[in-house]
C-alpha cells in the first residue's frame, strides 16, 4: 500500500464568532471574521499524524479547497505534522457555490492521482453542517467508508472503526482503500506549536485547478435567502394546569 | 547673553554620553575610555532615536513617518502564530484557579514551554523562535490575558536572559541558551536588594576573585526577585573591585549564576497582592562560585548590561496593555448592552459611553505607541530606543490602571465581587507602575536625558557663535524674533508635501504648536535652572508627561496617516480617536508648559513642598482638628 494519507481541511467562521447575515440576505458576513480550521477537520489531521508517529503510514497530505486564504487551513495542518499540503484553487461565484459534491469531486480525483491509501475527513463542517462529503467521496471512488469514527485501527489492508450512531457505538471492520470521517471523541488535536509553525514554513503546498483535474464545479443549487433565526419570543407564566390547557387551545396547539 | 558657563556645568555634572562639545575635541580619545558615570539616573545616550529632538522643538519626521510596516510574509506569520498562542489561552489556562491558588499549575506552564513562549527572541540557531520586537509585542498582547504568565514570562526573556543574549559572547550563548529556550532551563533577573530598590547602582552584593583567579565568589541578597523560586539560570549583578588609572575603584559586574553552582537559597514566596500566579521572592547567595567565564561583558561594565537589559524589554508593556483593555472592553460592553435601568441600557447614559471611550482611545494610543517604537527598535542599526521604551511604559502602566478601574466600575457591584475577573484585573495591573522601573524615575530619565541632549546643542550653538560664527546667532535671533511675532508654526507636517493625511491637519497643527512651544520652554528653564534642574523633579515630570504626550501624538498621527492611506477597514473611527486624542492632550501639554513659564501663578510647587515638608516634620497630619476649640 502507498502509505499515503488524503486529509481535507476546510477554511470556516471562527466557532466563537457570532455569525451575522448580510444586509441583502445573501448570505453572512465574511469579511473581516476570523475564520480558522473547522474543528472535525483537526481532529481528522490529528488522527493522521498520529497514524504516522506510529509508523503505520508514511505521509500525510492536507488538502484544502478555496481561494488564496485556504492556505492559511494548510499550513495549521502542516503546523500539526502534515507532510506536505495540496491548494485547490477554487474562487469566485465557484467558491461561493462548493458544496459536498464538487468537493467530493475533487477528493476522489486527487486521491487516485495520488494513490492514497485513506481518506479521514471531518464528519462535517460547521458553517454547512451538510455531513455529505465523506460519504458522497466514497461513492464516487467506490470506495468503503467508515464515517462518524470515534476509534480507529489500521490493521495491515483492513481497518477497525467504532461508530458513533443513535443507538449506541457499532464496530466494522473495512478494507482499505477507505474512506472515514472523524466524529468529536476520536482524539484531542494538538495545538500547532510556534516551533512547528516555523518548521512548517518549509514544507510544500502544491497549487492545482479544479480545471486541471478536469473536473466541473457548477453547482446544481441555487441560494435563495438567508435569515437570522426568528427571535425567540417571551413566553406566557400561567397559574394552573387548567389554565395551561385553556391556553393551548386558545392559541390552537390542543 | 546666556550665560555659557552654566551649560558646562550641566553637563559636567549630569555626567553623561559620549558625545562631547566641540571644544573637548582634543580630549575625546581619553573621554571615551573613561568608564561610566556615578549617578544612578543614566543618561547615556548612544545614538538615540526620534524624542530627543522634539526637546528642540524639532520633528525628525523620517523616522517616524511612514508608520513602521512589515512585510505580509511577516504579517502572514503572525497570524499564525498568534491563532495557537490564543487558544490555549482560551481553553487551557484558568486565571481565576491560577490567583487562588497563587500558583501556576506544572500542565499549563509545560503547555507554554511546548508552545515555544520561553524563546520568542532567542535567534533559531540557539533554538529559539528568533523573532523580531515587532512579533514580540504581538505575542505579548495574548500572553497578558494572563497577568501571572505575562509576568512570569517576561521575567524570564524580556529580562532574566536577556543579558546572555545582548552582551553575552558566544561559549555563553552556545552553552546556557538552548535549554532557556525550550523552558528546560528558567531565567531570573537578580538586580533589586532590600536597600536598592529605584537607587540600583548602591547594591551591595560583592563578588570576590578567588585565589587561584578561576572564580568569583558572590555574597549578598536579592528581593523581588520573579522566577527566584524555580529559576536555574539567574543574571545577578554584584560589586566587583577594579583598578582604573591605579586607583581602586568598586564597579558593578554582571555575572551567569547557574543554581546548580550551589550557595544558592531562595526565601519563601511573597504573598501579592496581583500578579499571584507569579513567583517572587528573596534570593541569597553565600560565597557561591560563578566562573570568570561567566562574567557577561567587562568586568566593571555591568551598570551599562543592567540599563540595557530594562530599556529593551519596556516597550512591550504597551501592547500587552492594549490587548488586555481591548478583552475588557468586549466584555463590559456586552454588559452595557443589555443591562438596563431606568428603561434604557446603560449604554445610552453619558457617564458609561464616556468610560468606554476612554478604554478605546487609551488602546488606540498604547498599540500605536506600542508599535511605533518597534518598529524603530527593529530597524537596522539598532537604534537606542530607550526614551521612546520608557515612554510607552508610562502611559501604558498609568492608562492601564485607569482603564481598569473604570471597566470595574461599568459592571458595578458585580464589578468588586470575585465572580468576575474585574478586580483581579485591577489587582493584577497595580504592579505595572512600580516595576521595571517605577514611573517616578522612569520620568525623571525622560526629562533629563532630553534636557541633557538640549543643553548640549544650545552650548554647543553658543560656542559656535562665541567663534563668531554670525549665521548661526542670525538664525537664533531671527527664530525668537519669529516666535514673539507670533508667526504660525510649520514643521512640515501638513501642507503639500505634508506626511501627515489631510484629514488629520488640524492635529498635526496643535502637535507641531505644542512642540515649537515646548522647544521654547525647554531652552527657557536650561536658562533658568541650569545643573540645578535636576533636583526640581515636580518640573521635570510635567516636561516627562509632556513628552510623552508629543510622543503620543506623533504614533498617533502617524498610525492612521497611514491607515487611511491604505485605506484600512475602519480607518475613520480612527481618525475619530486621533482627532479626539490630539485635541485634548493639546490642552493638556499647554496647561504643563504654562505651569512651566516662570512666576506662572497656575504653578504650586511651591506651596506643595511646603505642605509636604511640614507633614514629613510633624510625621503626620499637621492640622488641629476642626471641632478643637481654644477657649
Amino acid at each position: 500500500m502507498s502509505g499515503r494519507v488524503l486529509v481535507g481541511v476546510k477554511r470556516v467562521i471562527d466557532y466563537a464568532v457570532k455569525i451575522r447575515v448580510k444586509p441583502d440576505n445573501s448570505g453572512v458576513v465574511t469579511d473581516g471574521v476570523k475564520h480558522s480550521m473547522n474543528p472535525f477537520c483537526e481532529i481528522a489531521v490529528e488522527e493522521a499524524v498520529k497514524m504516522k508517529e506510529k509508523k503505520l503510514i508514511k505521509e500525510v497530505v492536507a488538502v484544502s479547497c478555496g481561494p488564496q486564504q485556504a492556505q492559511e487551513t494548510i499550513r495549521t495542518a502542516l503546523a500539526m505534522g502534515a507532510d506536505r499540503g495540496i491548494h485547490v484553487e477554487v474562487t469566485g461565484k465557484d467558491y461561493d457555490m462548493l458544496g459536498p459534491l464538487q468537493v467530493s469531486k475533487i477528493m476522489a480525483a486527487l486521491a487516485k492521482k495520488e494513490d492514497a491509501q485513506l481518506i479521514i475527513l471531518g464528519k462535517q463542517a460547521i458553517d454547512g453542517d451538510c455531513n455529505q462529503t465523506g460519504q458522497m467521496t466514497a461513492a464516487l471512488l467506490d470506495w468503503p467508508q467508515g464515517t462518524f469514527a470515534s476509534e480507529v485501527s489500521l490493521e495491515g489492508d483492513t481497518v477497525k472503526v467504532v461508530r458513533e450512531i443513535d443507538g449506541g457505538l457499532e464496530t466494522i471492520k473495512i478494507n482499505t482503500p477507505a474512506v472515514l470521517t472523524a466524529d468529536l471523541r476520536l482524539n484531542t488535536p494538538r495545538y500547532a506549536t510556534l516551533p512547528n509553525i516555523m518548521k512548517a514554513k518549509k514544507k510544500k503546498i502544491a497549487k492545482v485547478k479544479p480545471a486541471d483535474l478536469g473536473l466541473d464545479m457548477t453547482s446544481r443549487l441555487e441560494v435563495l435567502r438567508v435569515d437570522e433565526p426568528p427571535q425567540r419570543l417571551a413566553g406566557v407564566k400561567v397559574e394552573t394546569v387548567d389554565d395551561l390547557v385553556a391556553k393551548l387551545k386558545e392559541t390552537g396547539r390542543l | 547673553m546666556m550665560n555659557v558657563n552654566r551649560f558646562v556645568v550641566l553637563s559636567k555634572s549630569v555626567q553623561i554620553g559620549q558625545r562631547l562639545l566641540a571644544h573637548n575635541a582634543k580630549y575625546a580619545g581619553k573621554e571615551v575610555a573613561r568608564v561610566q558615570q556615578r549617578r544612578s539616573i543614566k543618561t547615556h545616550s548612544r545614538n538615540l532615536a526620534y524624542a530627543k529632538d522634539l526637546f528642540l522643538g524639532q520633528v525628525n519626521k523620517a523616522e517616524v513617518f511612514p508608520y513602521p510596516e512589515i512585510g505580509n510574509e511577516e504579517l502572514d506569520e503572525i497570524n499564525q502564530l498568534v491563532a495557537p498562542v490564543e487558544k490555549f489561552f482560551s481553553e487551557e489556562v484558568d486565571s481565576a484557579k491560577i490567583d487562588r491558588e497563587a500558583k501556576i499549575p506544572p500542565e499549563t506552564l509545560n503547555g507554554l514551554k511546548e508552545l515555544g513562549l520561553f524563546g520568542i527572541m532567542i535567534p533559531e540557531e540557539y533554538g529559539g523562535l528568533g523573532l523580531s520586537n515587532t512579533v514580540y509585542a504581538r505575542l505579548a498582547e495574548i500572553t497578558s490575558l494572563d497577568g501571572s504568565i505575562a509576568v512570569t514570562l517576561a521575567a524570564h526573556q524580556a529580562i532574566g536572559l536577556k543579558g546572555i543574549l545582548i552582551a553575552g559572547n558566544e561559549a555563553q550563548k552556545q552553552k546556557y541558551l538552548p535549554k532557556l529556550a525550550s523552558g528546560e532551563h528558567i531565567a531570573a533577573f537578580c538586580l533589586t536588594e532590600p536597600g536598592s530598590g529605584s537607587d540600583a547602582a548602591s547594591i551591595q552584593t560583592r563578588a570576590t576573585l578567588s585565589e587561584d583567579g578561576k572564580h568569583y565568589l558572590i555574597s549578598g541578597s536579592k528581593f523581588w526577585i520573579s522566577n527566584g523560586e524555580m529559576a536555574d539560570i539567574m543574571t545577578v549583578f554584584a560589586r566587583t573591585e577594579v583598578v582604573i588609572d591605579g586607583v581602586k575603584k568598586d564597579k558593578i559586574s554582571t555575572f551567569i549564576v547557574e543554581r546548580a553552582f550551589g550557595g544558592v537559597t531562595s526565601g519563601k514566596p511573597e504573598d501579592k497582592l496581583g500578579i499571584r500566579g507569579s513567583n517572587t521572592c528573596e534570593v541569597s547567595f553565600d560565597n557561591v562560585p560563578v566562573p570568570v567565564e561567566n562574567v557577561i561583558g567587562e568586568i566593571g561594565g555591568g551598570f551599562k548590561v543592567a540599563m540595557n537589559i530594562l530599556n529593551s524589554g519596556r516597550f512591550s508593556m504597551g501592547s500587552s496593555s492594549a490587548g488586555m483593555i481591548k478583552k475588557l472592553i468586549e466584555m463590559t460592553a456586552e454588559y452595557a448592552t443589555t443591562r438596563k435601568q431606568f428603561n434604557k441600557n446603560l449604554g445610552e447614559f453619558g457617564m458609561i459611553q464616556e468610560k468606554f471611550a476612554l478604554m478605546a482611545l487609551n488602546v488606540f494610543v498604547m498599540e500605536s505607541m506600542a508599535y511605533l517604537t518597534a518598529g524603530m527598535m527593529d530597524r537596522p542599526g539598532l537604534p537606542d530606543c530607550s526614551l521612546e521604551a520608557a515612554m510607552v511604559k508610562v502611559f501604558s502602566s498609568e492608562g492601564g490602571w485607569i482603564c481598569v478601574s473604570e471597566a470595574l466600575q461599568i459592571l458595578g457591584g458585580l464589578g468588586y465581587t470575585k465572580n468576575y475577573p474585574y478586580e483581579r484585573y485591577v489587582r493584577d495591573c497595580r504592579i505595572l507602575p512600580i516595576f521595571e522601573g517605577t514611573n517616578e524615575i522612569l520620568r525623571m530619565y525622560i526629562a533629563l536625558t532630553g534636557m541633557q541632549y538640549a543643553g548640549k546643542v544650545l552650548t554647543g550653538k553658543i560656542k559656535e557663535m562665541k567663534k563668531g560664527n554670525i549665521g548661526m546667532a542670525l538664525g537664533m535671533i531671527g527664530k525668537k524674533l519669529r516666535t514673539s511675532l507670533g508667526s504660525t508654526v510649520d514643521l512640515g507636517l501638513t501642507g503639500k508635501d505634508g506626511v501627515v493625511h489631510p484629514s488629520l491637519a488640524e492635529s498635526a497643527k496643535k502637535f507641531e504648536q505644542n512642540v515649537d512651544f515646548f522647544g521654547s520652554t525647554v531652552e527657557s528653564l536650561l536658562y533658568r535652572y541650569g545643573k540645578t534642574i535636576v533636583d526640581e523633579q515636580l518640573i521635570l515630570k510635567r516636561v516627562a508627561d509632556v513628552l510623552i504626550h508629543l510622543y503620543a501624538m506623533t504614533a498617533v498621527l502617524s498610525r492612521t496617516s497611514r491607515s487611511i492611506s491604505i485605506g484600512l477597514r475602519n480607518h475613520d473611527h480612527e481618525v475619530l480617536l486621533a482627532n479626539t486624542f490630539c485635541s485634548e492632550a493639546f490642552f493638556k501639554n499647554n496647561y504643563w508648559m504654562i505651569q512651566l513659564q516662570k512666576h506662572s501663578p497656575e504653578n504650586n510647587d511651591a506651596n506643595i513642598k511646603k505642605i509636604a515638608r511640614e507633614v514629613l516634620e510633624n510625621r503626620a497630619y499637621v492640622c488641629s482638628h476642626p471641632l478643637e476649640r481654644t477657649y
